[in-house]
């Protein structure tokens, strides 16, 4: 799977005088089993852009190829697009509407019209990559704390099997622990299904830890592309659009400032751990 | 998309209807309706229209936002002149069609009827065009504060309509962002018989209506956490009073009604 986006445009109220430019004349490519972490300010066009993925929004102009493909084609493809393209939005949680968490599962399969088998061993296998046992099947999602609320969510798309995961800031608004579940989860999902997976995300330091490239937009743009040290690199650029590099790197900065000799390409918190523990080890 | 639909159909613009005290605009419009219940002959129909016509004329809102509303109705509008053309009976029979006649009585009174609404309908519509729901709030508020003797909760019908009012494009701003969510997993709105569209409500409402609880209890916790208890004590920040306008508007409205008493009474 790979996704190719030619010369997309969206204008919202496009004629009107409330006319506005949300994506300005993009072009990306992604490529199969990428992990891409996609970040800008709010209101960047983040949000529009992964919406046009799976054709919930249509392009003003340009064209959006998924396997060469474009998705606006035709119309009556388009179920097809979205079990291809998950997209998890933000507070996922709030689409849980069934009675029983196994059922919200199967809605997304039910959808696609597969047999009754499928549809169960799809929710059973979405709903054990997200970690929830079957303990909690049959309760109410209603009654589920957070991060097992957004986990059961989550599953909700991956019982679709897509071949490209989109998730919308799918950490905003839970607790460490949630947090790191479901980074963790997500994170397994890419190495053992090897789908794409684009995560929207305004945490430098989740994104520096677990994406292969990363996209920066601004203002319906896209600004700079590359790997986290590509873009990282790039502090003061990132801060005047009001972005930052992940807070670790600050102290490295702080610490050559001070004179000591450290590396100043560390993103991580791991990588600064080692970094700065081999060289408290030299001193002494 | 379901973000276009507006409510409150408020047309911006500065007019001396415009800057009329909220109150005055809402007891004229109530008289101008119960006068369009009275009137009963071409003289009067044609003196409230022209009087209408003037209001619009000073309020400077297009003719064509003014029509909207119509349009709205337009069945209802039919639907009127086909029940009155065909059971008003009368002795002047135009057309006989199997039970139904249809006599000169019905047409003449199927077309009164028809002026009536849509003068209705401009008149009540011009209210909301000039006055923003805000103000039109503030106005029902003060207007019912002498049924609060008899237990009638003037603030907390405003509150509660001004609030509604409030949380409409949020609402929708929802039911947009719940229905792309279960659209991305697979859901089709479209298609389908009569039964499956209304099934396919069920994912939408459910959450819908769990998130409009949520909403309402944050915000009563909210309002409680800056001490609101209701209307009692509460002073306002803009308080209504009468201008020079105001009172040229009310001798507009009792000359409009005395004319009319007049030509009703000479014709």
């Amino acid at each position: 799977m790979s996704i190719k986006i030619n010369n997309l445009t969206h204008i919202y109220n496009e004629g009107t005088a409330m006319a506005k430019t949300a994506i300005d004349d993009i072009n990306l490519e992604i490529s199969d089993g990428e992990f891409i972490g996609l970040i800008g300010h709010t209101g960047s066009g983040k949000s529009t852009l992964i919406q046009h993925l799976n054709a919930l929004i249509k392009p003003s102009r340009g064209e959006i190829l998924l396997n060469g493909v474009d998705i606006n084609a035709e119309k009556s493809k388009l179920k097809s697009i979205r079990q291809r393209v998950g997209l998890v939005f933000q507070y996922p949680e709030h689409q849980l509407f069934e009675m029983t968490v196994y059922k919200d599962v199967c809605y997304g399969p039910t959808n696609l019209g597969l047999s009754e088998v499928e549809i169960d061993q799809r929710a059973k296998k979405a709903l054990e990559t997200v970690g929830i046992g079957e303990e909690i099947y049959e309760k109410s999602p209603f009654e589920l704390s957070g991060g097992q609320k957004r986990r059961v969510a989550i599953a909700g798309i991956l019982a679709m099997q897509p071949d490209v995961l989109i998730l919308d800031e799918p950490t905003a608004g839970l607790d460490p622990k949630g947090r790191d579940e479901i980074l963790n989860a997500i994170d397994e999902m890419h190495k053992r299904l090897g789908i794409i997976v684009i995560l929207v995300s305004h945490s430098m330091e989740d994104v520096a830890r677990l994406v292969d490239r990363i996209i920066v937009m601004h203002h319906g743009k896209i600004v700079v592309t590359g790997t986290s040290k590509e873009v990282f690199g790039q502090a003061k650029m990132l801060e005047s659009i009001g972005l930052a590099a992940p807070q670790v790197s600050y102290v490295m900065m702080g610490l050559k400032e001070k004179g000591f000799n450290v590396p100043q390409d560390v993103y991580t918190i791991d990588e600064a751990t080692e970094v700065l523990y081999s060289m408290l080890k030299q001193v002494k | 998309m379901i973000r276009d639909i507006t409510i409150g159909q408020y047309y911006m613009v500065d007019s001396p209807i415009h800057s009329l005290d909220p109150r005055l605009k809402l007891i004229a419009t109530f008289v101008y309706v119960i006068c369009l219940f009275i009137i009963n002959d071409v003289y009067t129909y044609a003196f409230s229209m022209l009087a209408l016509a003037g209001i619009i004329a000073v309020s400077k809102v297009p003719l064509k936002f003014i029509m909207r509303g119509i349009k709205s109705i337009i069945v209802i509008i039919i639907f009127t002149a086909i029940i009155n053309v065909l059971t008003t009976k009368g002795t002047h029979v135009l057309y006989e069609l199997g039970w139904f006649t249809v006599t000169l009585e019905g047409v003449y009174m199927a077309t009164k009827m028809v002026v009536r609404l849509i003068m209705l309908i401009v008149s009540s519509s011009l209210l909301t065009l000039t006055t923003t729901p805000i103000q039109l709030t503030d106005g029902i508020e003060y207007l019912l504060k002498p049924f609060q003797k008899i237990g009638v909760p003037s603030h907390e019908i405003a509150m509660m309509m001004t609030i509604a009012l409030r949380f409409i494009p949020t609402l929708l701003d929802e039911t947009d962002k719940i229905m792309k969510a279960q659209q991305a997993r697979g859901a089709d709105f479209e298609t389908g018989g009569l039964m499956e569209k209304a099934k396919s409500l069920v994912p939408i409402l459910v959450p819908l209506f769990i998130s409009a609880f949520r909403r309402a209890d944050e915000l009563a916790m909210a309002m409680e956490a800056r001490c609101y208890h209701g209307g009692d004590n509460r002073t306002r920040m803009n308080v209504m009073a009468l201008q020079k306008n105001d009172y040229y508007a009310m001798a507009v409205i009792c000359g409009f009604v005395v004319c009319l008493i007049i030509i009703m009474l000479v014709m």
